[in-house]
């Protein structure tokens, strides 16, 4: 507290101007010069762009030319009734929604086995994180060497057992389950670390006093293993939904959102809108609903899971 | 018999173990098959190339000029570093030093961007950058990815920071620092745990960005590996070789930077979560 008082010690001395700037400067008010650049930054590049974003939603805007006019609730209505909005936005809350379950629920598992005492597991869970740092586009392209239909490595599979080849990706829902499954496989490693790290945090007397009085493996996993976890397991949590249901790369090297409209999300979709159907209109009002979708899932599991968490 | 069921237990993690490798390994192994065989070669991509094919890897390199697009990523990977932790560490200084209430709706002004998916904002931000002549320059490319990889930053430089004891700025004021002097010479050497952390993961993000590249920088000069290997897949259907070899190439240097900084990638991510 000393710090915060100790400019106001003479008032006498502020008079003059030169005094009056080193005063304003020892104070520590400040020190809230430093954080202008940031809020300078993202008023131009993230407060101004939603404010325009909202501004062309409600116009016909080509995403080009100098003219357009403004349309009213026009592309929302549009937007409401197209039926691809509906598939997309379930395509998006299962991308978002079933890699986060994925993730977190292999990643956890992940995490307990190769918490225990095995010789190689540093390798184990070197390969298991590696996907991490590589490009989600590439892992698409090489997933995309797995399923595809001619010569795909899976398709061989299929062959060698006597099966015919499947068009794995040529199924929209089939497309959007492996395009979960593959953005699982790439950021599992992130979930498995989270808890490696929340595991060896708990104190081992905990685990300890409950084998002396006779608990069973399960039951010290569920009643204190888990329950001293729910920080990292908040943070994992919401951090995946909010990426899951910004899923982009991968679908673009997967499917590119086909067949047909049967795998975007609703990232791919308003590119796909906004470069290819030239309609900035319609792709500015599915990014606000994007923007409410996120801001929506991504509070309301903070807050949900925040509310479970114990102290200790 | 209890020492048989441990055994058993214990031989069941080592298979369990086992698999999990295999599984996770498969994907490479196959990459690595295709991108070592010839074109005309049309064995299954399980098996092993009968000779290492190296010519897959000198063409795509030349065909899809992997050189400038790596000097690209070079460029505005580190100046979008150097920027978010200069600009992400001063503005986490105050927040987290003097949390009057207008600090603090700041500050959750700050984080809760985290929240805005750069995709949503997509036509007017992508408008902007056209309209401040921004468009294939790494300058308006460094400063968009810098902004939305400052959330993080805050957020990590904050929590560190709440850490440090406050008693050590009072003991540096009593002795004549003022208050720049206890930032820059006190607190900042403090903060290289939780650098090493951000540098790495914002590094791993800039470094294989593909939606701001895909808008931003449509100048076949300034584009970046992820963006020029994009193009080449899809340009290139019938010659997925050449596809593979350029795929396995892009993955060298942050595996490099991973297998020898591996400790902080993994303490840096999990801190980075479980401080939260």
């Amino acid at each position: 507290m000393d710090i915060v008082q100790s400019s106001k010690k003479n008032p006498g001395e502020m008079r003059t101007k030169g005094n009056r700037l080193k005063s304003f400067f020892d104070s520590p008010v400040s020190l809230n010069l430093m954080y202008i650049p940031a809020l300078l930054l993202f008023a131009v590049f993230i407060y101004y762009p939603i404010a325009q974003g909202i501004k062309i939603s409600f116009t016909n805007w080509n995403g080009y030319s100098a003219h357009y006019s403004f349309v009213g609730l026009e592309k929302y209505r549009y937007m409401f009734t197209d039926m691809r909005t509906y598939k997309v936005i379930i395509n998006t809350l299962i991308y978002g929604l079933g890699s986060t379950l994925l993730q977190n629920i292999l990643g956890l598992a992940y995490a307990v086995l190769l918490n225990a005492k095995l010789k190689g597991r540093g390798i184990v869970r070197t390969i298991v994180y590696f996907p991490v740092i590589v490009a989600p586009i590439i892992m698409g392209y090489v997933w995309y060497f797995i399923f595809q239909y001619d010569g795909g490595a899976l398709n061989d599979i299929m062959l060698a057992f006597g099966k015919e080849p499947v068009d794995w990706l040529g199924n929209g829902p089939r497309a959007v389950w492996l395009i979960t499954l593959v953005n699982t496989f790439q950021y599992m490693g992130v979930a498995m670390v989270v808890y490696l790290a929340g595991l060896q945090a708990i104190p081992k007397e905990y685990l300890e006093a409950a084998e002396v009085d006779g608990a069973s493996g399960f039951y010290k996993f569920i009643h204190i293993t888990l329950p001293l976890l729910m920080p990292a397991i908040t943070v994992s949590i919401v951090l995946n939904i909010i990426e899951g249901l910004k899923l982009f790369d991968v679908i673009v090297s997967m499917t590119n959102g086909g067949p047909g409209y049967a795998s975007h999300s609703l990232s791919t979709m308003m590119s796909d809108l906004f470069f290819a159907g030239q309609d900035a209109g319609f792709a500015a009002a599915l990014g606000n609903l994007m923007f409410v979708l996120i801001s929506l899932f991504g509070i309301s599991s903070l807050k949900f899971l925040r509310g479970k968490e114990v102290d200790l | 018999m209890i020492k048989i069921i441990n055994m058993l237990k214990k031989l069941m993690r080592y298979l369990t173990a086992l698999f999990i490798f295999i599984v996770h390994l498969i994907p490479f192994y196959i990459l690595i098959n295709i991108a070592f065989k010839t074109r005309q070669d049309t064995s299954s991509r399980w098996t092993p190339p009968n000779a290492l094919y190296l010519k897959n890897f000198s063409d795509v390199w030349t065909q899809s000029h992997l050189g400038s697009a790596l000097l690209n990523d070079l460029i505005i990977t580190v100046c979008t570093v150097a920027l978010v932790v200069f600009v992400g560490v001063l503005a986490a200084y105050p927040l987290a030093r003097y949390p009057t209430r207008w600090n603090n709706a700041i500050y959750t002004l700050s984080i809760s961007t985290l929240i805005v998916p750069a995709l949503t904002v997509l036509v007017p931000l992508y408008k902007l950058v056209v309209d401040i002549h921004g468009i294939s320059t790494y300058w308006a490319m460094v400063l968009v990815l810098t902004t939305f990889c400052l959330p993080t930053v805050i957020f990590l430089y904050t929590g560190f920071i709440r850490t440090i004891p406050r008693e050590l700025d009072e003991a540096a004021l009593i002795d004549g620092c003022n208050r720049y002097e206890i930032f820059f010479r006190i607190i900042f050497p403090l903060l290289k745990p939780v650098t090493a952390s951000v540098i790495i993961i914002i590094m791993l993000g800039v470094w294989n960005d593909y939606r701001f590249s895909l808008f931003l920088l449509q100048k076949r000069s300034v584009q970046t590996v992820p963006l020029v290997l994009s193009q080449f897949f899809s340009q290139f259907q019938n010659n997925l070789p050449l596809a593979a070899a350029g795929s396995l190439l892009s993955m060298i240097p942050m595996a490099l930077i991973y297998l020898f900084l591996q400790k902080y990638f993994v303490s840096g991510l999990a801190e980075g979560a479980v401080k939260g």
